[in-house]
């Protein structure tokens, strides 16, 4: 737990970068310091881990007073991850991913496992990576080295500064969701910089949305979309939050489960009539186990043949934690009108439609403004 | 070219003995000179030093303008105002180590300032001390530039160490200086090529000095 009270820097030269900053993160929240560019947000967190001394105020860390812990000691128990550029550029992968536990004295047996076993946590194939440098990365394999030597020496907090700020945009959302998965298997207690209110909605459980070094609103994702504090934060959330609101949905809760569902020994009669019947346009494959073989649309019925001759088997799925905005920019870009959702074991959970976006949109806009 | 041949098979004990003279001094100096420079230029990038730093730098290179005859001249009245010897060994050593203070001080200076300071932030930011910082991060990213700076300042101390010659301290310069009294071409052939093959040797070992301590993950082909 990290709890900040009445944090406050001034630089020698009278600027105010931080004014009476206080909140709480909790054990095992990822907690996003959101603003614009000079409102503090870097500033705070680099107070948390003592790299910018505080000028008046206290940081407690797991109820500990941070100036009370010995500075390398207190560095060396929380991870720290910043834009790519500090992966340290003479050493390998493995070399970079072991600092920290080295620092801390493991013996080289135990930092080689704990770097390869972090690399898989990371997809990185540890074989393929582990001695390689850094400039033989792409961007964002560099990214996953370097939340992986965040990780090191298994810290209970991690502070990221724009850990997924320098790469593209398409392999930055496979990172967020990537790294989400990871924080739900670590639960770690997290303080995440950004200034992309749509990495903080997607990533947060909980955004401090700071302005010229004050905290104006600290919250829940929804609570920061739907009952903005003030004009600021409105502004800051945008028009278009119905569309933001989508990073706060997970495809699970969207999504029609159980649908019907038909087997691929089936006839194209039985399956007709059953499209008919309930009322859809395509319906799943599922073998005898659940699991997702294809898809059937009713445009490709024809009389006469079997259900495996005419199914699309190399559909695309989703699972069922990926963020709604993501499944709808698929649905969007292939042009499905259904798009059939699997868990994390391949097995057939269900299908996302349009309908069931609009539907779930409209109700999350109403009933969170209402409140 | 011929007398100088003629010269060296007829009396090379008198090269040979000329040749390590030179050899001597230019090895106490750079033995000095190395790690002077080294550690000075470390210090003037610590935290605050900025202004040392530039009355550092500043110096070192007014020091390299100073033609060396004049440097020589300078030091024996400072050396004879502390009562000690004026001319040989001593002086010459103290003249060759001010002039191989530059390029060392520069590049070591200007490698280490020139660290991305993001990696050092992170390093920081994991919990590494400030000497762990140096040997492990600094330095290492620094030393191509840092040896670099030692090769020319290598040559150089070589190259000058001719001149000493002139306040008596031995050396190739004698029989460059010896021939250049007597009109003796061989003498001044023999003295000029060893010298310059010395500085030759010396520069091809420091550059491969310079390749051996590139860190492997700067010489690794970046990926387009």
């Amino acid at each position: 737990m990290i709890r900040l009270e009445n944090i406050t820097k001034v630089y020698p030269d009278g600027t105010e970068a931080v004014r009476g900053m206080s909140f709480k993160v909790n054990e095992g929240e990822l907690c996003v310091f959101l603003g614009p560019s000079g409102c503090g947000k870097t500033t705070t967190m680099k107070m948390i881990n003592r790299l910018i001394p505080i000028t008046s105020g206290k940081i407690y860390i797991d109820g500990v007073d941070n100036t009370k812990i010995d500075e390398t000691e207190l560095r060396r128990n929380i991870g720290y991850a910043i834009q790519e550029i500090g992966l340290f550029t003479h050493m390998t992968v493995g070399e970079n991913i072991e600092i920290v536990p080295a620092l801390k004295g493991w013996s080289k047996a135990e930092r080689r496992e704990r770097a390869e076993n972090l690399l898989e946590l990371m997809r990185l194939n540890p074989g393929e990576f582990i001695d390689k440098y850094p400039s033989e990365l792409s961007g964002g394999q560099r990214q996953r080295v370097g939340v992986a030597r965040a990780l090191g020496a298994d810290p209970s907090m991690l502070l990221m500064d724009e850990p997924f700020g320098a790469i593209d945009p398409i392999t930055r959302v496979e990172l967020q969701s990537e790294f989400l998965k990871i924080q739900q298997k670590i639960k770690k207690t997290i303080i995440f910089v950004t200034h992309d209110i749509y990495e903080a909605i997607k990533m947060g459980d909980r955004i401090a949305l700071m302005k010229e070094g004050k905290l104006v609103q600290y919250d829940t994702p929804a609570n920061i979309l739907y009952h903005p504090k003030d004009e600021f934060v409105e502004g800051f959330v945008g028009a278009d939050r119905a569309l933001k609101g989508l990073q706060l949905l997970r495809v699970k809760e969207v999504m029609t489960s159980s649908p019907p569902v038909a087997q691929a020994e089936e006839t194209v009669e039985v399956i007709r009539e059953r499209m008919e019947r309930e009322g859809v346009d395509s319906l799943a494959i599922v073998g005898n186990d659940r699991k997702f073989i294809g898809l059937v649309d009713v445009s490709d019925l024809r009389d006469g043949k079997a259900v495996k001759d005419i199914m699309s088997p190399s559909a695309t799925t989703f699972t069922v934690n990926a963020v709604l905005s993501e499944a709808l920019s698929v649905m969007l870009s292939s042009g499905l009108k259904a798009l059939p959702i699997v868990g994390e074991d391949s097995k057939f959970e269900g299908v996302l439609t349009f309908d069931a976006i609009q539907k779930a949109l409209h109700e999350a806009v109403e009933t969170k403004e209402l409140k | 070219m011929l007398e100088a041949w003629q010269f060296i098979s007829k009396r090379p004990e008198l090269l040979l003995g000329w040749t390590l003279d030179h050899l001597q001094i230019t090895f106490v100096a750079i033995a000095i000179a190395v790690p002077l420079g080294i550690t000075l230029g470390i210090y003037i990038t610590g935290k605050g030093r900025q202004q040392t730093a530039d009355i550092v730098l500043y110096l070192a290179e007014i020091m390299m303008t100073i033609p060396s005859l004049a440097l020589f001249g300078l030091l024996m009245i400072l050396l004879a105002s502390m009562g000690m010897s004026t001319i040989g060994f001593l002086p010459a050593i103290i003249a060759l180590i001010v002039y191989g203070q530059l390029p060392i001080l520069r590049n070591t200076y200007t490698a280490i300032k020139g660290v991305d300071p993001a990696m050092i932030e992170a390093a920081k930011g994991m919990g590494m001390e400030e000497r762990q910082i140096l040997f492990k991060i600094k330095l290492p990213l620094s030393a191509p530039v840092i040896i670099a700076g030692l090769r020319n300042s290598i040559v150089l101390i070589i190259g000058i160490a001719a001149i000493a010659t002139l306040i008596g301290a031995g050396g190739l310069g004698v029989p460059i200086f010896r021939g250049l009294r007597n009109a003796r071409m061989d003498l001044i052939i023999v003295g000029g090529i060893s010298v310059s093959i010395l500085a030759l040797l010396a520069d091809g070992f420091m550059a491969f000095v310079e390749r051996r301590v590139t860190p492997r993950g700067l010489r690794v082909k970046v990926k387009p």
